[in-house]
């Protein structure tokens, strides 16, 4: 279908479609439940286990950086849920206490890789701000393999991630293990992250979690719908973003994200009753309404 | 030559960048324990990432990273980054978290894209992100010395903002402790929540750019949380906590400086001051005196521990009431580890509470005998009360009453009494023990 690109752009392609979808898929539970910027803290976090592992490995180990991102993602969640319930921590300082300490680890550790300057830091740059050129077809395999069991575990336990998401007390009450429950969301958001990491990067993965979520909740009032349209918005800014890199030579992760701002304020504009106009029109006509009440005498509501 | 030896050389050096790093940490960890205490947090991260376009756009106006424009516009773009989260969330149309999400990850990409597409001149975004305290005591002032010491560029502005930091601390100290902790009581006596809002946010803006070359994105989100977290653990009065916040900021400075320059490696100063910024934060977490996770924990036990002892003595009397023998002391269904209830016995017995029969058994000594009968006393009025005053149903009053039992002192004790008129039985028909 997209035989008429290179066939770098094919896999780019295919890597960021996935991982919109994806993304879009797990960031409308991360939106629901209230926490958008938890994505922030994780990626910010996965930094300094890419890093070791690339010391590790001693170089770029495509699998092996996923692995040392997952698991000091991990960490981050562990210092995240401590924080958040043995200590007067609130969470919106425990996600920016996560996200700057865990970041600066990082780039410490990046200066040591740049120091040791075997190879240079090829491969490295990329899990900062996200670059497709490197993407190989092997690394698009890792994204589709993550991607699908992501999207797998999301329909399996569709019932108990919706009513954890909406009400945890209430699924709690009901005998649902709401803290599992609530921790497979957390892992799937993980693995969310680390999947990006490589073609968006760790600053703006978040972005791709909550800006297609969000701009899908605009449109309408079920789960099952958002889900779908943020998939769909999440590949688009994808597709969109991917093509306008390669062809204007700027890193991938920012392009997709300003598609996915672009595909944001127009929902925020146009979405039928939760968006602007909708509702200023709708102002209009309860104002004509009102003031037609008033004048025929009657008393408002 | 030891590792440890400085030359003139490295002393101005170190001197210098760590002078900037800490005035820099100090004025971005006062503006932070507002962020802190306001519960807006991440608003300094939505800050920082929000004002590249603006930085951006000044860069591409007028030529220069370091001029009054940048500051200009990095701090419009500061306000603009909440006041456009803070009007999305207001229009009920998307939380206040994903809000600022958002807005922040979308102005950032505009701003990496700005760079990027800018990126034959000299504005290196890694530059932005990370800071060059390294290069802070190359670009000095031409021409200006203060004891044969060329100043870096950076401090003067540094030292402005702190200043800045510091006079608007002084002048809207009350409002700011009153919007801090209670911003209804300060809207209806009249002062602008709102208002103090802006400004501080104006401030952590135009704090942050001014930051920006020197240490970095990075460590100004880092300096903005968590010192004033830090502090929050230790205290909890506003003036010590900004204290304290600023001497974390400071030591971080020093320490994060030594570390990242003095080992094998040079590595990145910004963000070695991150994580020790993040050990200090750690180790206070741990060790608070209050509010400390060990301190928690120890409480916790010695709190079991004494509930484990007071369980024991008052199976013991219930037991010698009924007349039947005791055989374990296990108190299963107490939720107690069998550890705790171990060195509670053994506690016990060296205070002389208990001690064992001929039959090998538990039995209580005539102290150990008083202080349970105490205990049951309180549990079986706690009952009497529960049943007559709160309408608790009998079959319910148990489970209440051995929770609360450890609680009860002499004085509530003899409250309960009066109140009850001294009753001679408790719920269940058993009789409540004198004192």
């Amino acid at each position: 279908m997209f035989d008429w690109l290179p066939y770098n752009t094919q896999v780019v392609l295919v890597g960021v479609t996935l991982l919109g979808v994806c993304s879009g898929v797990i960031g409308c539970f991360a939106v629901l439940g209230r926490r958008a910027l938890v994505g922030d803290a994780l990626s910010h976090a996965t930094l300094p286990g890419v890093g070791i592992a690339y010391l590790l490995a001693g170089g770029k180990h495509f699998a092996f950086m996923l692995l040392g991102g997952f698991v000091s993602g991990l960490l981050g969640i562990g210092v995240l849920s401590i924080l958040k319930r043995f200590t007067r921590i609130r969470e919106d300082a425990a996600i920016a206490i996560v996200l700057s300490t865990f970041y600066g680890g990082g780039i410490v550790i990046a200066t040591v890789i740049q120091a040791q300057a075997s190879g240079g830091q090829a491969g490295w740059d990329t899990f900062i701000f996200g670059q497709s050129v490197g993407m190989i077809w092997d690394d698009a395999q890792w994204i589709m393999a993550l991607g699908l069991v992501t999207l797998v575990i999301v329909a399996l336990l569709f019932k108990e991630f919706k009513l954890v998401a909406f009400d945890p007390a209430f699924a709690h009450v009901q005998g649902w293990p709401a803290r599992a429950i609530d921790f497979t969301m957390m892992l799937l958001l993980l693995v969310a992250v680390v999947t990006g990491l490589p073609a968006v990067g760790v600053l703006l993965m978040a972005a791709m979690l909550i800006i297609p979520a969000s701009a899908a909740r605009l449109w309408t009032y079920r789960l099952s719908r958002m889900l779908f349209l943020a998939a769909a918005i999440g590949a688009g800014s994808g597709i969109a973003g991917a093509l306008l890199s390669s062809s204007v030579a700027l890193p991938l992760g920012p392009c997709i994200i300003l598609f996915a701002a672009l595909f944001f304020l127009t929902s925020l504009m146009f979405a039928p009753e939760r968006g602007l106009l909708a509702r200023a029109f709708q102002r209009r006509r309860d104002r004509i309404a009102l003031l037609a009440d008033l004048r025929a005498g009657k008393e408002p509501i | 030559m030891s590792q440890f030896a400085f030359t003139e050389l490295e002393i101005q050096r170190a001197v210098l960048t760590i002078g900037v790093a800490a005035v820099c940490s100090v004025s971005c960890a006062l503006l932070g324990c507002f962020l802190l205490l306001k519960r807006m947090s991440m608003l300094g991260d939505a800050i920082g990432h929000g004002v590249l376009p603006g930085i951006a756009v000044a860069f591409i106006l007028t030529g220069q990273l370091t001029s009054l424009a940048t500051l200009l516009g990095a701090m419009v773009f500061g306000v603009l980054t909440a006041l456009l989260a803070e009007s999305l969330a207001s229009s009920n149309v998307i939380a206040e978290d994903s809000s600022l999400g958002v807005v922040y990850t979308s102005l950032f990409a505009i701003g990496v894209v700005l760079v990027s597409a800018l990126r034959y001149v000299d504005l290196d975004l890694n530059c932005v992100l990370m800071g060059q305290l390294v290069l802070v005591p190359r670009n000095t002032i031409d021409g200006f010395a203060i004891l044969g010491v060329e100043i870096p560029v950076a401090f003067p502005t540094m030292l402005l903002t702190l200043v800045l930091t510091l006079a608007f601390l002084t002048v809207f100290w009350k409002e700011l402790k009153l919007v801090a902790f209670d911003p209804n009581l300060a809207q209806s006596m009249g002062y602008s929540p709102k208002l103090v809002n802006y400004l501080l946010i104006a401030l952590i803006a135009g704090t942050t750019v001014s930051a920006f070359e020197a240490v970095g994105l990075i460590l100004v989100l880092a300096v903005l949380i968590v010192p004033g977290a830090s502090a929050h653990m230790l205290t909890d009065r506003l003036a010590p906590m900004l204290i304290w916040s600023a001497v974390f900021a400071v030591s971080a400075s020093i320490l994060g400086y030594f570390t990242a320059t003095r080992g094998r490696y040079a590595l990145d100063i910004s963000g070695m001051i991150a994580v020790v910024l993040g050990v200090q934060f750690a180790l206070v977490v741990l060790f608070a005196p209050r509010h400390g996770l060990i301190a928690k924990w120890w409480r916790n036990l010695l709190l079991s521990v004494r509930i484990a002892e007071e369980e024991i003595l008052a199976t013991l009397f219930r037991a010698e009431e009924a007349g039947v023998v005791v055989y374990s002391l296990a108190l299963k269904d107490h939720g107690l580890s069998s550890w705790v209830i171990g060195y509670a016995h053994r506690k016990l017995i060296k205070r002389g509470l208990l001690t064992t029969n001929e039959a090998e058994l538990p039995t209580l000594t005539e102290t150990g005998r008083h202080t349970a009968r105490n205990l049951v006393r309180s549990h079986r009025l706690w009952e009497s009360y529960a049943g007559a005053v709160l309408d608790v149903p009998a079959d319910h009053v148990h489970a209440i009453a051995a929770r609360i039992e450890h609680y009860i002192g002499p004085e509530l004790q003899d409250e309960l009494a009066t109140t009850l008129d001294q009753p001679p039985n408790d719920p269940h028909g058993k009789s409540i023990p004198p004192k």
